[in-house]
């Protein structure tokens, strides 16, 4: 009994002609930094080094930043406001008197928080719906289904208004917003998982290994935890790193609809940018490019990776050379929908008829 | 194999029950096809609309219960500045102490009638804010989607007939910066250089004062400026409406711009390395026809299926666009409202737009059907 959930991942890529993967190699970023050459490895490690940069500033703020982020004076006095870039002030004062470089620094952590908040919840509520969906089917599999489809269709910033009127009515708290932004990116986001890992759970409960451990009297939850959601979990990397960049962008546009964090209470760059609309007008770009430019390397560094991982699951986008040496891992990460990034639809069956149609 | 991996979990609803579908538990396909292909379309588009029913009741049952699960909204827009008995008193005039559930089926009965509500600061029914506010908004995402489709899809094709060279990994980035870039901070830095800094084009608004006078003093205006800019007759008019929108449609079109570049390279690089294709090439066709004709077509489909997804985000950057560039569409509207903390039309505009998103996808599904066989079933 013991063996049969260690032997079950090594059956499970399913395909005959998929070699077994093991260790640390088979992790996912790190399998994917080895399988890519070129161009992908460089945005793969492009991404990886601003992202590493993110959570860096975000944990040593408080040593990077000059001063607090609701920081108003020092001993010398109010530092006031929209002062120019200057040897005390690097990018210069806000509107509101703050150090841009502190808060820029400052915002890293509470968009940090939003992601981390808004991956956990929406990871573990979306693949245990996932698994349950796919796993047991019947008329809790629809509901789920049709739900996750209509939440799907719902923009994210809306949702993140009204969880954030219902949070905090509206009281720009830090935690209300953190909170608003990370929730609403877990409902939009919770059926995405559901869809990946009931799509997978549909294609694995058939496999025979499933119905071997079925056959030798394995309870369904353990099935489900140990055979099925350690094979399930392959395009996972990718929709966290999707699931990452939106919760940034959210919490941005939360707050840069006013709606953000008050400036007391926390750093954030969308309700600074907020701020700076009516700075922009009088010429003063110091406000609105800093916070804004960390928005961007922030997203930008996630989605690299995200996008890297993406060509490098789907075979037509991987480049050529690589595709030649991992010709076996073609056939097991093909299953995958991984080309749902960038190819909706799909071309393949097509072109026969469109041929034909000519 | 490689074909399962190009329809994928991330799409919309109806397109995005293929993958589904491959396990076979989703309602639409449930049962077997009886009759022919036409049949099968008027089957595949009714259950698609009957779908909406639940998309839009899950969506207002969501968006109901989050509202008032904390509270009611005259209490959040006028707690602390009136004393307690007159507060309650508005609460029962408004009907607010009522129970959830009868509120709940007067809500839902006012919207089958069409009624979202009457906004709390200025007592305008939430349906006629959308038809004031709403033609600006369409103007705006129209403009966006003009430039998104000129921006991305020639884009697209250099980069997939470049690939992996240098021009594609500059597009590539592009794109992704377009995507990393939020709409609002676009718009502000667009404002900054061309607006400011150059003083190019004006900073804000949807057109001059004077322009939007003359434009009041025709009969039926239709609210979409450029309509009624040409009606005018006034080419200084139209010029001044055109400046004004070209600051806010770009900032708004590079999103979607980053996209569908994404989506064209993806596809034509498919296309590119199919077989008739390579048929074509050794027939001797050039290789600049062989982009536009043979492998540009057939990737121009699943574009459909992808505007319909940019619609919510197309709404979504129209509301920040517009609060950035004071373009007094549904947006703006809603950002006034809440600052107003007026909740009722928040409430109203954000079940108005789910609205609008679910229909569009259904109309974009409906074109998908019609274009793609693959799709029904």
């Amino acid at each position: 009994m013991a063996t049969t959930p260690a032997a079950a991942p090594e059956a499970a890529p399913a395909t005959p002609a998929a070699p077994a993967r093991r260790g640390w190699r088979r992790l996912p970023v790190v399998h994917q930094l080895r399988q890519s050459v070129g161009l992908q490895r460089g945005m793969l490690i492009a991404g990886l080094v601003l992202t590493g940069l993110l959570v860096l500033t975000a944990l040593l703020a408080p040593l990077l930043a000059p001063y607090g982020f609701n920081q108003l004076r020092d001993a010398d006095g109010p530092f006031g406001a929209q002062q120019p870039p200057s040897a005390e002030h690097w990018l210069g004062t806000t509107v509101g008197g703050f150090d841009v470089l502190s808060r820029v620094i400052y915002g890293s952590r509470t968009a940090l928080l939003v992601m981390i908040i808004a991956i956990a919840a929406s990871l573990v509520i979306g693949v245990l719906l996932g698994l349950v969906s796919g796993y047991f089917g019947g008329w809790l599999d629809r509901v789920l289904v049709v739900a996750a489809d209509a939440i799907y269709a719902f923009p994210s910033l809306l949702l993140a208004i009204v969880l954030a009127i219902v949070i905090s009515g509206g009281q720009s708290s830090m935690w209300g917003g953190v909170l608003a932004a990370a929730l609403s990116i877990t409902v939009v986001f919770t059926p995405q998982y559901l869809r990946v890992v009931r799509a997978e759970t549909i294609r694995i409960k058939s496999e025979a290994f499933v119905e071997s451990a079925r056959v030798i009297g394995a309870s369904n939850g353990r099935i489900m935890t140990k055979h099925v959601l350690r094979n399930a979990t392959r395009t996972l990397p990718l929709i966290i790193t999707l699931n990452a960049s939106e919760a940034v962008l959210t919490l941005a546009g939360l707050g840069f609809l006013g709606f953000g964090i008050e400036p007391t209470k926390a750093a954030e760059w969308g309700y600074d940018l907020n701020r700076a609309i009516a700075d922009v007008t009088s010429g003063i770009w110091w406000t609105s490019v800093f916070p804004g430019l960390a928005i961007v390397l922030s997203v930008l560094g996630i989605t690299l990776v995200g996008e890297s991982l993406n060509d490098l699951a789907d075979p037509r986008l991987r480049t050529r050379r690589a595709s030649a040496d991992v010709q076996g891992d073609v056939a097991a990460t093909s299953v995958v929908p991984g080309g749902a990034l960038t190819a909706p639809g799909g071309l393949e069956g097509l072109e026969p008829g469109t041929e034909a149609a000519r | 194999m490689t074909s399962t991996s190009t329809t994928g979990p991330l799409q919309p609803t109806g397109a995005a029950d293929a993958p589904a579908a491959g396990g076979g538990a989703t309602p639409v396909r449930k049962e077997p096809r009886t009759r022919g292909a036409g049949g099968g379309l008027g089957r595949y588009l009714l259950v698609r609309f009957l779908l909406i029913i639940p998309t839009v009741f899950i969506l207002v049952t969501v968006v109901f219960v989050l509202m008032r699960a904390t509270g009611d909204p005259i209490t959040a827009a006028q707690g602390g500045r009136l004393p307690a008995d007159q507060l309650a008193e508005r609460i029962h005039q408004a009907g607010y102490d009522r129970p959830i559930l009868v509120q709940y089926g007067e809500y839902l009965g006012n919207i089958l009638r069409g009624d979202f509500g009457t906004t709390l600061s200025d007592s305008r029914p939430v349906t006629e804010v959308l038809t004031t506010f709403g033609s600006a908004t369409l103007e705006l995402a129209c403009y966006a989607l003009l430039v998104a489709f000129v921006v991305g899809i020639p884009l697209g094709l250099v980069a997939a007939y470049f690939r992996d060279r240098s021009h594609d990994a500059l597009l590539r980035v592009f794109a992704i910066a377009c995507y990393a870039t939020p709409v609002f901070f676009a718009g502000l830095l667009l404002k900054l250089v061309f607006a400011v800094q150059l003083d190019w084009l004006p900073v804000s608004g949807r057109a001059s004062t004077r322009s939007e006078i003359e434009m009041r003093q025709l009969d039926n205006p239709t609210g979409i400026y450029l309509i009624d800019a040409i009606r005018t007759g006034n080419g200084e008019v139209v010029a001044d409406v055109l400046q004004h929108a070209v600051l806010p449609a770009i900032a708004l079109g590079l999103l979607t711009a980053g996209v569908f570049l994404r989506l064209v390279r993806t596809n034509v690089i498919g296309t590119l390395g199919s077989g008739y294709v390579d048929a074509a090439r050794s027939r001797g066709v050039r290789e600049s026809r062989l982009l536009r004709k043979h492998a540009y077509k057939p990737a121009l489909i699943p574009i459909i299926t992808v505007v319909g997804m940019q619609v919510a985000m197309l709404l979504v950057g129209a509301v920040l666009t517009e609060t950035t560039f004071e373009w007094r569409g549904l947006g703006f509207q809603l950002s006034q409202y809440l600052q107003a903390r007026d909740f009722v039309a928040v409430q109203g505009i954000v079940v108005l737009l789910a609205v609008i998103v679910a229909v569009t996808n259904f109309l974009v599904d409906v074109i998908a059907a019609l274009i793609d066989p693959r799709v029904r079933y």
